[in-house]
């Protein structure tokens, strides 16, 4: 089967430094696929890459076979690319539910003089938009939520405020920047299901995560980044086993959390 | 107050105040003055949308106001075109300019685009200062009274109801372009830009198509004013009435459709209630929206609301 994406000896530059460097690897369809790595090895660079938020200064990228190396963001979606922020990225000011509905934003066809006059198209939009941003809040336990302002919701609810968001585009690749960060032993469970039942539904899922349980737990392959280049990609048996990752990033404390993930 | 939070209940605030005022008014002086507030609320709704909802700054929008305002006044008198053909093409030609210069511009953010706004603005009274042939320079032009279907349009009474009309429809057209997908587009990207645009929201696209709807709004009112005062200057497009434009849309509530009502209301009325001060009028004028501002920070619609539902901001 076609790989989902094909990145091919990426890299980009910032002012001299190479962030990110001859990167290579391939998601398959329906896997869970990480990216690891210390502090600055461009993890959210590769993603912002991907994503189109960087311009790539080598390299290509290929979205379901089709080469989208340079396309704008918004272009990508429409490809059935989405991803979440590291940095909560939230509508503030915008209701739950309303943040879910923009991300309905590219299913919705409705012309701007039948938005101002608001007729029967635009209300039948604005309920199917509302009714599967609803679906999703419910999947991702927000469903109670869903009319109070973004901003006033918690932390851990604002994570999953963005899966759902990212959900609502319908996408064949979801990007999830440290999804769990800053969450709790719980929070940090209840996203684990979250992105499992996303992959069981026929999502690829590209992660960025520094919950080494959580990574070995879920990742059916893992890409080990250190100073912008590739270190290893393997399964998490493989990569929990190099000595190289270890040196660089797990370190013994990590390696035993790491070996914690199959118990 | 909570009633006034969905998009019918602003419609009947608006509706309520319309229909409310001429009980009150004891002379057609009242009328006027209410006029000029519905013709800048006008204004101020389209600006609004650019400002408060969308997120992006103009320092320009006279231009477009004055663009609307000189259309109704040079077509009829020098190119023979019916005045409210005039006021259409004003509008479209507004609109233009908007979806012309609004590509290059839309592209700076913040102070940048504030500049650049400014600069188109003033270019506009530049030409209309200076094409004296075409528009009387400094002094202006008048503007022939509005006759529709054989029936002279003129009074403060009669402009008071049909300057009403364009606010209420201004309005629920501006409410519904809250609440409509492109509604949210906007306003997803003034909270996030990144966000939106991975979101699959073309942001340039949505910029340059509110900033058009805004520019149409004010060489409507720009339009409207001119057939009511019978007269045009350059000054309905001069940088200071820009300035009074924006200061209406933070002094009413950035993101609030009442509150560009409120905005305008506060900002034509109160110069009028301060004359009694005499030689001090500008400044008590400058001292109550500096108090304004420290006090009701976002605007005196959103803050009110909330103080009156009992949130603590």
């Amino acid at each position: 089967m076609n790989a989902v994406l094909e990145v091919k000896d990426i890299g980009i530059d910032f002012g001299g430094v190479r962030a990110v460097d001859e990167v290579s690897f391939e998601i398959r369809p329906g896997q869970i696929f990480s990216i690891i790595g210390p502090n600055g090895a461009g993890k959210t660079t590769m993603f912002n890459l991907i994503s189109g938020v960087y311009t790539p200064s080598r390299g290509a990228v290929k979205l379901a076979g089709e080469d989208v190396t340079g396309l704008p963001p918004h272009r990508l979606a429409r490809l059935g690319l989405s991803r979440t922020f590291q940095n909560l990225q939230v509508y503030f000011r915008m209701t739950a539910v309303e943040n879910v509905m923009v991300g309905r934003h590219i299913h919705e066809h409705v012309g701007i003089t039948a938005q101002l006059f608001n007729l029967p198209s635009v209300r039948a939009q604005n309920r199917a938009s509302r009714q599967k941003a609803m679906e999703l809040l419910d999947f991702v336990g927000l469903a109670d939520k869903a009319d109070e302002p973004a901003g006033s919701l918690p932390y851990g609810a604002l994570k999953r405020l963005e899966i759902a968001r990212s959900l609502a585009l319908g996408p064949k690749l979801l990007l999830l920047d440290e999804p769990a960060a800053g969450c709790n032993a719980v929070e940090t469970e209840e996203i684990d299901g979250l992105i499992q039942e996303i992959a069981k539904s026929g999502v690829t899922v590209a992660l960025v995560e520094h919950d080494m349980r959580l990574v070995m737990k879920i990742s059916d392959r893992i890409l080990v980044l250190d100073y912008g280049r590739k270190l290893i990609e393997g399964t998490a048996t493989e990569v929990r086993n190099d000595p190289e990752v270890i040196a660089a990033y797990l370190g013994a404390h990590g390696q035993t959390e790491a070996a914690r993930a199959d118990h | 107050m909570a009633f006034l939070k969905g998009k019918y209940g602003v419609l009947l605030a608006i509706a309520i105040i319309v229909l409310i005022l001429p009980v009150a008014f004891p002379s057609n002086y009242y009328f006027r003055i209410a006029t000029l507030v519905w013709i800048s609320a006008l204004a101020v709704i389209g600006l609004n949308l650019l400002m408060g909802y969308a997120g992006q700054v103009s320092l320009g929008h006279a231009g477009f106001f004055g663009m609307g305002a000189y259309a109704v006044a040079v077509g009829p008198t020098h190119l023979g075109i019916p005045p409210v053909a005039s006021a259409l093409l004003g509008a479209a030609s507004a609109g233009l300019l908007a979806f012309v210069v609004g590509r290059p511009i839309l592209k700076l953010r913040g102070h940048y685009l504030a500049v650049a706004t400014l600069g188109m603005g003033i270019l506009v009274a530049m030409v209309l200062n200076n094409e004296a042939q075409w528009t009387g320079g400094p002094d202006g032009m008048p503007v022939s009274r509005l006759v529709l279907f054989g029936f002279k349009v003129k009074g403060p009474v009669m402009w008071y109801w049909i300057t009403a009309g364009f606010l209420f429809v201004g309005a629920w057209l501006a409410l519904n372009l809250v609440d409509s997908p492109l509604g949210r587009a906007l306003r997803a990207l003034h909270d996030s830009e990144t966000a939106a645009r991975v979101g699959g929201i073309d942001v340039a696209r949505h910029k340059l198509i509110v900033f058009v709807i805004s520019a149409v709004y004010a060489a409507v009112a720009g339009s409207l004013l001119a057939f009511f005062d019978g007269l045009v200057t350059p000054n309905t497009a001069g940088f200071l009435h820009s300035i009074q434009l924006v200061t209406m849309v933070v002094l009413g509530g950035m993101g609030s459709i009442l509150g560009s009502l409120v905005g305008a209301a506060v900002l034509v009325t109160l110069p009028q209630a301060l004359t009694v001060f005499h030689d001090y009028e500008h400044l008590m004028l400058g001292l109550m929206m500096m108090l304004f501002m420290i006090f009701l920070r976002r605007g005196i619609v959103p803050t009110l609301r909330d103080r009156i539902a009992g949130r603590v901001q």
